[in-house]
């Protein structure tokens, strides 16, 4: 019954839309109004400075918070109509620094993404743990399946996670920094996956992250966001300007062409308080 | 010289916690604990004040003749050693539950009150109404921890964001506190009311057998929510955020797991009073076993749960004749040195 993803088995991602978001936690609106179309079978990436409402909006496509007003839709249907087991098979969400048990193992944290696929008397079949294997082979997590994750490193782990949310087999993966605590080589290891799974599945991905340089390199799509809302959105090299970085960072900076890919790359100078 | 030492022990090998158990492993874990299991219950059978052997045991149970060892054993022994197995599963259940929901490696179920108010029922009513009889009591001490439950689950749902593991441990934290005062309050008043709550307080299984008769549905019960929570918590234990992407009601999940606490906790209380050590070591022995998987460590905990019981009563039975010592003293003068020996041998665990 359920469907295994196979190495190049295309995915038909559900059209993930926000529609006029209101959302906040205790205080007062963290966002207010914003719409935003996710782009289907591409990955896209929020970025913005600290306590913009990056990851809050992020958690809203995910129905981590529930909106003060406005709707979040799958397929034009708002995600409070459809059943939360139905969500976690259209898509998932990794937080920001997720927990796991002592001594879970990765094979046994990437089974736990089978939830939504399975009933409660249902056992464990051949095509969920064809799923599982898949996901492990697709993460380069095969050698490591029987390994705790407390004994590996920050990469592999954050790969693991991501895993678990490939064994979902949906077809929107939401990431909240999904490279924070890692080193350069591991956050260009966790990228290189990301866009990866893109393409070879056509998945949509959505993700927050800090560094622009790196989210100019790896996304087809960026946002831009400050106070809550959009400032800008489109193509890395229509988005990311000296102009755009200032007006949302207050950070002075040149843009200059990184050679490989032609993407645009940040050459931080300082920031408005610093020169002025 | 210590301060050095420990750190490395900790990081070492040797205290790396039970991981990467493969299907085998754990069967042959499972299948160890059965046998344990059934070592205790023979163990359990055959010792008393005049010993008998399995054969006798055996024609007691299977073939009685009504000789005196058959009557000893089908009268006495049986239908205590039962209500052993129903607390000795119920707290090891209750026990994994609780840790698992609150994700705190040293909570015990009576975390949610569930002691004091049964403690408070049956002083308060002996404190108005007199001496109460060993069943009426029982179910004083089961009324009184689902009421200790409720009034928690309240308390700790009306935070803003609803029930936490924080806002539960908390409120639990409160009401037990305030049962324990009360409770103190009635027994300097009322000296009836003290020697009824030292009797019931020391955990003794020698009096309830009548209430498992009208208790057992709600055993039943209990144990159904039990098997209903074990993929949820399994979702659970990666964090509220990956178990909602994960499709589980994290609401749900926590009001089922509760309500299971609640009443294995209670029935538990009721059986046997309240028995420190059990609900708490008995998780921690299911999870060196099995890793950290609910599939395997709700059974485990059954499991084992019952045997320790089993073995901790045999024993009291054993150490002070021709009198005997309650499960609950056993258990604690056991259960101590054994869990500090656990501390020190693993690191310590994230449930």
């Amino acid at each position: 019954m359920s469907v295994v993803t196979t190495d190049s088995a295309q995915l038909a991602p559900a059209q993930l839309r926000a529609e006029n978001l209101t959302l906040g936690y205790d205080g007062p609106d963290i966002i207010r109004d914003l719409s935003l179309d996710v782009p289907s079978g591409q990955v896209t990436t929020i970025i913005g400075p600290n306590g913009c409402g990056k990851s809050t909006l992020l958690r809203a496509l995910g129905r981590l918070i529930t909106p003060r007003s406005g709707q979040v839709t799958l397929d034009g249907v708002a995600l409070p109509q459809l059943s939360s087991q139905h969500i976690a098979t259209c898509l998932s969400i990794l937080p920001q620094t997720p927990t796991a048990p002592s001594g879970l193992t990765v094979a046994d944290l990437v089974s736990r993404g089978r939830h939504p696929r399975q009933k409660w008397y249902q056992q464990f079949s051949a095509g969920d743990q064809a799923a599982v294997e898949a996901a492990l082979v697709e993460t380069d997590l095969a050698d490591l399946a029987d390994t705790p994750l407390e004994d590996l490193s920050g990469g592999q782990r954050q790969r693991a996670w991501i895993s678990m949310t490939l064994a979902q087999d949906s077809g929107i993966l939401l990431l909240d920094e999904p490279t924070t605590y890692l080193d350069l080589a591991h956050q260009v290891d966790v990228l290189e996956l990301v866009r990866r799974l893109n393409r070879r599945n056509g998945r949509t991905v959505v993700m927050v992250l800090h560094d622009i340089s790196l989210a100019a390199r790896y996304s087809d799509n960026m946002v831009v966001m400050k106070d809550g809302g959009i400032v800008a959105s489109g193509a890395p090299q229509e988005v990311v300007t000296a102009r755009l970085l200032q007006e949302v960072f207050g950070l002075n900076a040149h843009i200059v062409t990184e050679p490989t890919a032609g993407r645009p790359h940040v050459i931080p100078l300082g920031t408005s308080s610093s020169t002025a | 010289m210590t301060a050095t030492k420990s750190p490395q022990r900790v990081d070492g090998a040797a205290a790396r916690p039970a991981a990467g158990r493969s299907r085998r492993q754990r069967l042959r874990g499972l299948l160890a604990l059965l046998l344990l299991l059934f070592v205790s219950l023979l163990i359990s059978l055959c010792v008393g004040s005049q010993p008998s052997s399995v054969s006798e045991a055996w024609h007691a149970i299977f073939t009685p003749s009504g000789t005196v060892m058959d009557v000893t054993i089908q009268e006495l022994r049986w239908p205590r050693t039962i209500l052993v197995v129903v607390v000795g599963l119920c707290l090891g259940l209750a026990g994994t539950l609780v840790q698992g929901h609150t994700r705190n490696p040293i909570a015990d179920p009576g975390l949610l009150g569930v002691y004091q108010g049964a403690a408070l029922a049956i002083v308060a009513v002996t404190a108005i109404a007199g001496e109460v009889a060993p069943l009426a009591q029982a179910l004083l001490a089961f009324a009184g921890a689902l009421a200790a439950v409720v009034l928690v689950f309240l308390i700790g749902s009306a935070a803003r964001y609803g029930a936490t593991p924080i806002t539960l441990v908390l409120a639990g934290a409160a009401v037990t506190a305030l049962c324990s005062g009360l409770v103190a309050g009635i027994v300097l008043l009322n000296d009836q009311a003290l020697d009824t709550l030292r009797f019931w307080q020391v955990g003794s299984l020698a009096v309830r057998n009548d209430a498992l008769e009208v208790i057992w549905p709600f055993v039943v019960a209990g144990l159904l929510l039990t098997l209903a929570n074990i993929a949820p918590l399994n979702a659970l234990a990666l964090g509220e955020d990956t178990a909602t992407s994960l499709g589980v009601s994290v609401l749900r999940a926590r009001s089922v797991g509760i309500a299971a606490i609640t009443l294995l906790a209670g029935c538990a209380v009721t059986l046997a009073g309240p028995i420190a050590f059990a609900g708490l070591v008995v998780p921690h022995l299911a999870r060196a076993l099995m890793g950290p998987d609910y599939r395997w460590l709700v059974p485990a905990a059954a499991l084992a749960g019952a045997t320790v019981l089993l073995l901790a009563d045999t024993a009291g039975r054993v150490i002070a004749r021709p009198g005997e010592l309650s499960v609950g003293v056993v258990l604690a003068v056991i259960g101590a040195p054994f869990f500090v020996y656990l501390a020190r041998r693993r690191k310590l665990v994230a449930v």
